[in-house]
C-alpha cells in the first residue's frame, strides 16, 4: 500500500519542520541572551578595571614614595626638584573648595526645595523647576569660564587682595553647579511626605513656615542628609571649573582668596603637559586619582547607608 | 446655653442675634489676648495649669519673612543662570560668525575658529552614543527582562549605582590606562569615544531600566501567551513601549558627553589641531577642551572666543535635546492606543 | 452657640458639595454628623477650622461660619487663630515622626505655652487615657505605637492645645473594635470639657456617644435634633430610612 507512507510522512515532516523552527528560535534566543549578559558584565568589568588600574599604578607610586609620607606630607611639589609628594595641600584645597560650595548649595538648595514643594503654585513650579535643572545641564567648563570672567572680578572688587586664581570663585560656581541636584532631591523628599503630616501640623495652629521647618524638614531629614553628602561628593570630583578658577598652586592654607590646587586640578595640570608613561609624575596622578576615588566612593556609600537606615516608609 | 437642640436650631439662632456683643470681629482678631479674656474664655471654666501667650503677630511676621527668604533663595539660583547667560551672550555674540565656525584654531585671536573642535566633538559624540546605547540598553534589558532577581542582579544594580557617582576624571584615568595603553588606541578619537561611552553608561542603564519598569506587565503576559520568547517579547513589545523613556536617558547621556572635558584631557585631547580627522586613530580636540584652553588665557580676546564657543556648545546641546524631544513626542503619540 | 454655620454652600470647583446648610452647635456637647459617604459631612467639618483652605479648588459659595462671635471666614481672620481654638483629629492617625513628647509639646510650644511642658505632656496623655501605656517611653517615636494608641496620641495632642472645640473626622474608622471602644469612652469623658463634632458613618457609634445628631444627605441637612429623637422618633422619612438601613 503505497498510500500509507505517503499519508504517514506529511505529519512527520511538519513535526520536524516545527522542531527545526523551534530549534532555530532557541539558538538565536540563547545567542541574544548571551550578548545581553556580556553587555551587563561590561559595567562590572568597568568597576574592576577602575579599582585594579588605580590600585596597580598607585602601588608602583608608593614603592617610590612611602604611603605615610604621601598621606601626611605637608608639601606637594612633584614637578620641581627637590620633589615632594605630600598630598595634604591638595586635600586641603579640595576640601576648602568643596565645603565652600556646600556652604552655598545647601542653604540655597534646601530653601528653593521648600519653596518649590510647599509654596509655589503648580504653574510657577512648572516654570522654575526646569529652569533650575537647566543649571545642572551646563557643562563644567562653562562654569569655569564664568568664574574667571565674572566671579573673580567681583570678588577682587569687594576684597582687593583676591588673587586672579582663587578658591572662593571656584567654590561659588561649584555651589551653583551642585545646587540643582540638592534642590531636586530635597524637593522629591519633601513632596514624598504624606499630606496627613501637614494637616496634623496645621490643625495644631501652626503657620506654614512652622509646618515646613518643624514637621516636614525633620520628616525628610534622611533624604536631605543623603543629598548633601552626594552634593559634597560631586563637588570633590568636579574638575574643569575648579581647574580653571582655583589655580595651580598647591597651598596648605584656609584662605579662600588665594590660589589653591585641588586633587582634580593637579591631575588635569599633569595631563595637559606631556608626561611620559612610567615616570613618577605619571604614577602620582594615579595615586591622587585613587585617593579621590576612595573619598567619593565612601561618600556615595555613606549616602546610600543614610537613606537606607533612616528610610521612612510613608504608606 | 441649653443642651436642648431645638434651641440650637440655627434658623432661630443667628449668632449675631443670639450672642450680641459690643466687640466687632476684626477687633477680636487684631487683639487676641483681649478677645480671649472678654470674648470667650470667660464662658469656660476650663484652664490648663498655665496660659498661652498671644504670639500670633510675631509668628505671622516670622512666616512672612520665611516665605520671603526662600523665594529670595530660589531667585538667587535663577539669577545666577541669568547672569551667566547674559555674560556669555554679551561677550561671545560679537565674535560668533561664519569664519569662527569654519576656521582652525590659531595663535591670533581674530583668525581663530572652532572647526576642528566641532568636528572632533561631533565624531566623538556619534561614536560614544552608538557604543553607550548598545551596551546600556542591553544591560538594562538583561537586568529588567531576562535576569532573575538573584544576588548577581542585586550586585550589578549596586555596582551601577556606584559607577554613576564616580567622578568623570576617574573615567579618564581608566581610558588612559585601558584604551590608550593596553588596547593601544593611542591618544585618539576611538579612545576618547570608548572612555566617554563608559562614563555615560550608568545614565543610560538607569533611565532605560526605569522606562522598562513602567511598561505594564500585561504587555509581557499577552506576548508570552502567544508563544513569544522573552527576547521576542522584549524586542517587539516591551522595548518599543519603553522607547520614550529610553530616549530621555540617551538625551541626558549625550548632553553630558558633549560638555565633558576632564576625561578627554586625561585621555590626551590636545588644544591645537589644524586638520580634520580622517581615521579613528587620529588625535582629537573637542569644543569643551577648546573652551578650557581659551578661557584659561589671560587675554580678553581669547576669553571672548571662549564665550562664542560656549554659545555654539550650548546651542548644540539644545539642538540635540530638541531633536530627541521631537522624536520622543512622536513615539509617545504612536504608542498611545 | 460655639459654632454656627448659616446658609452655607460649599463647592470644589464646579461641584457643589454642601447646599445652603445651617447648623449650630452648643458648648460641651458631642454632636454627631451622620450620612452616607459623599454627603459632604467631612467637607463641612473641615470648613469649620479652615482646613479646606489647602484645597485649591475649594470655594465657599455663600453663607458664613461663626465661631462664638468670630466670623471664621472674614478676610481679617487668620486661620491660625481659628485653629488655635478649634482642634482636629483625623480619620487616619497622623502622629509626627518624632518622639511622643514632641508630638504633644510641639503645638503648645509654638503657640506660646507658658508652663511646664512635662506636666502638660502628663496631663494631656492622662486625659487621653494613654499615660499608663507610654509613660516609660515618652522619647520613643510616636510611629512605634499601635494604631489605636496613635489615635489617642493625636487626641492628646489636640487636648494639649486647650482648644474650645475638637473636630473629629471619623476618628475610629481605621481602628479595630477594641481601640474604637477606648476612643469612644474617651470622647464621653472629654465631653464635659470640650465641644466635639464627630463625623461618623457608624450609626451605633453616633447613638452611643453623641447628645445631638445631624443627618446629612447629598449636601443638605435633612434633620438635626437630639440623638434620642433622631434615632427613636425621626421627623423625616429620609432619616428614618437611613437609620433603618434602607439605603446608604
Amino acid at each position: 500500500m503505497p498510500i500509507f507512507p505517503l499519508k504517514l510522512t506529511p505529519p512527520i515532516a511538519t513535526n520536524s519542520l516545527k522542531a527545526a523552527a523551534r530549534f532555530k528560535t532557541r539558538l538565536s534566543e540563547t545567542a541574544v541572551i548571551r550578548f545581553l549578559q556580556t553587555c551587563a558584565w561590561i559595567s562590572i568589568l568597568t568597576t574592576i578595571a577602575i579599582v585594579v588600574i588605580l590600585g596597580f599604578e598607585s602601588l608602583v607610586f608608593f614603592k617610590g614614595v612611602p604611603l605615610l609620607d604621601f598621606l601626611t606630607g605637608r608639601d606637594w611639589s612633584p614637578l620641581i626638584e627637590p620633589r615632594s609628594f605630600g598630598v595634604l595641600p591638595l586635600i586641603a584645597g579640595t576640601l576648602v573648595v568643596s565645603l565652600g560650595a556646600c556652604a552655598i548649595a545647601v542653604p540655597l538648595g534646601l530653601a528653593s526645595a521648600i519653596y518649590l514643594a510647599e509654596y509655589a503654585s503648580p504653574k510657577t513650579r512648572s516654570l522654575i523647576k526646569p529652569t533650575i535643572e537647566l543649571l545642572a545641564g551646563i557643562p563644567s567648563v562653562v562654569f569655569g569660564y564664568f568664574a574667571i570672567t565674572t566671579v573673580t572680578p567681583v570678588l577682587q572688587f569687594i576684597f582687593p587682595t583676591t588673587e586672579i586664581f582663587n578658591a572662593a570663585s571656584a567654590s561659588i560656581v561649584l555651589g551653583f553647579m551642585v545646587l540643582p541636584m540638592i534642590t531636586s532631591l530635597c524637593d522629591d523628599a519633601i513632596r514624598a511626605t504624606p499630606r496627613s503630616l501637614r494637616e496634623g501640623g496645621f490643625a495644631l495652629a501652626a503657620t506654614k513656615a512652622e509646618v515646613s521647618l518643624d514637621i516636614l524638614l525633620p520628616a525628610s531629614m534622611s533624604a536631605i542628609m543623603a543629598s548633601v553628602i552626594l552634593g559634597f561628593s560631586r563637588a570633590i570630583g568636579e574638575t574643569m571649573a575648579v581647574a580653571l578658577a582655583a589655580g595651580s598652586t598647591p597651598n596648605l592654607s584656609l584662605n579662600p582668596l588665594t590660589s589653591m590646587q585641588t586633587m582634580t586640578g593637579y591631575i588635569v595640570q599633569v595631563a595637559m603637559g606631556d608626561v611620559p608613561h612610567g615616570t613618577i609624575e605619571y604614577q602620582s596622578i594615579f595615586a591622587v586619582a585613587g585617593t579621590l576615588f576612595v573619598m567619593t566612593l565612601s561618600l556615595n556609600l555613606l549616602s546610600q547607608v543614610v537613606v537606607r537606615r533612616f528610610a521612612r516608609q510613608w504608606e | 446655653m441649653t443642651k436642648d437642640p431645638t434651641n440650637n436650631d440655627p434658623t432661630n439662632n443667628d449668632p449675631a442675634n443670639n450672642d450680641p456683643t459690643s466687640n466687632d470681629p476684626t477687633n477680636i482678631y487684631a487683639n487676641g489676648q483681649a478677645a480671649r479674656e472678654e470674648g470667650f474664655t470667660s464662658s469656660r471654666e476650663i484652664h490648663l495649669e498655665a496660659s498661652f501667650l498671644d504670639n500670633l503677630a510675631r509668628r505671622r511676621v516670622q512666616a512672612k519673612v520665611f516665605a520671603l527668604a526662600i523665594q529670595l533663595a530660589t531667585c538667587m539660583a535663577l539669577l545666577a543662570l541669568g547672569i551667566l547667560v547674559w555674560r556669555i551672550g554679551s561677550q561671545g555674540l560679537p565674535y560668533l560668525n561664519w569664519n569662527f565656525i569654519t576656521s582652525f584654531p590659531s595663535r591670533k585671536a581674530e583668525r581663530a575658529g572652532i572647526l576642528s573642535a566641532l568636528v572632533g566633538s561631533a565624531t566623538i559624540i556619534f561614536m560614544t552614543t552608538i557604543f553607550a546605547v548598545i551596551l546600556g540598553v542591553s544591560t538594562a534589558v538583561y537586568l529588567e527582562e531576562i535576569a532573575s532577581k538573584n544576588k548577581f542582579a542585586k550586585f550589578l544594580e549596586l555596582n551601577i549605582a556606584n559607577l554613576s557617582g564616580v567622578p568623570s576624571l576617574v573615567y579618564g584615568m581608566l581610558g588612559l590606562a585601558v584604551f590608550v595603553r593596553i588596547f593601544d588606541f593611542g591618544r585618539s578619537l576611538l579612545a576618547a569615544s570608548c572612555t566617554l561611552a563608559l562614563m555615560v553608561l550608568p545614565i543610560i542603564i538607569i533611565a532605560s531600566r526605569e522606562a522598562l519598569r513602567t511598561v505594564p506587565p500585561s504587555t509581557r503576559l499577552a506576548a508570552a501567551a502567544l508563544g513569544a520568547t522573552p527576547w521576542q517579547t522584549t524586542y517587539h513589545h516591551t522595548l518599543p513601549a519603553a522607547m520614550p523613556g529610553v530616549l530621555t536617558g540617551i538625551i541626558l547621556a549625550i548632553s553630558r558627553a558633549l560638555g565633558e572635558a576632564a576625561p578627554l584631557i586625561i585621555v590626551g585631547g590636545v588644544t591645537y589641531i589644524a586638520f580634520l580627522p580622517t581615521r579613528l586613530t587620529d588625535s582629537f580636540t573637542t569644543l569643551p577642551i577648546q573652551i578650557f584652553n581659551w578661557a584659561g588665557r589671560p587675554q580678553e580676546e581669547f576669553q571672548s572666543l571662549a564665550a562664542a564657543a560656549i554659545i555654539v556648545l550650548v546651542g548644540l546641546v539644545l539642538v540635540t535635546n530638541g531633536i530627541a524631544i521631537f522624536i520622543r513626542t512622536k513615539l509617545e503619540n504612536k504608542n498611545r492606543w | 452657640m460655639v459654632i454656627a454655620a448659616k446658609n452655607l454652600t460649599l463647592a470644589y470647583g464646579k461641584n457643589i458639595i454642601v447646599k445652603n446648610l445651617s447648623l449650630a452647635v452648643g458648648p460641651t456637647t458631642v454632636t454627631a454628623l451622620i450620612g452616607p459617604s459623599g454627603c459632604g459631612k467631612s467637607t463641612l467639618l473641615r470648613t469649620f477650622n479652615r482646613m479646606n483652605d489647602f484645597v485649591p479648588s475649594f470655594r465657599m459659595v455663600s453663607g458664613n461660619i461663626h465661631y462664638r462671635d468670630l466670623d471664621v471666614y472674614s478676610n481679617q481672620v487668620d486661620p491660625v487663630f481659628v485653629r488655635r481654638r478649634i482642634g482636629m483629629v483625623f480619620q487616619k492617625p497622623n502622629p509626627f515622626p518624632s518622639s511622643i513628647h514632641k508630638n504633644i509639646t510641639w503645638g503648645p510650644r509654638i503657640n506660646g505655652f507658658q508652663g511646664d511642658l512635662d506636666h502638660l505632656v502628663e496631663s494631656s496623655l492622662k486625659r487621653a487615657a494613654l499615660w499608663d501605656e507610654v509613660k516609660d517611653k515618652l522619647n520613643s517615636s510616636g510611629l512605634a505605637l499601635s494604631g489605636g494608641q496613635q489615635q489617642r496620641l493625636c487626641i492628646a495632642r489636640a487636648i494639649a492645645m486647650d482648644p474650645d472645640v475638637i473636630l473629629m473626622d471619623e476618628p475610629c474608622s481605621a481602628l479595630d473594635p477594641a481601640s474604637t471602644a477606648r476612643i469612644e469612652d474617651l470622647i464621653t469623658e472629654l465631653k464635659d470639657r470640650f465641644s466635639m463634632l464627630i463625623v461618623t458613618h457608624n450609626m451605633q457609634q453616633a447613638s452611643r456617644i453623641s447628645q445631638n445628631t445631624a443627618f446629612m444627605l447629598n449636601g443638605e441637612l435633612v434633620e438635626y435634633g437630639t440623638t434620642s429623637q433622631i434615632f427613636n422618633a425621626p421627623a423625616q422619612r429620609l432619616t428614618e430610612d437611613y437609620i433603618m438601613g434602607r439605603f446608604g
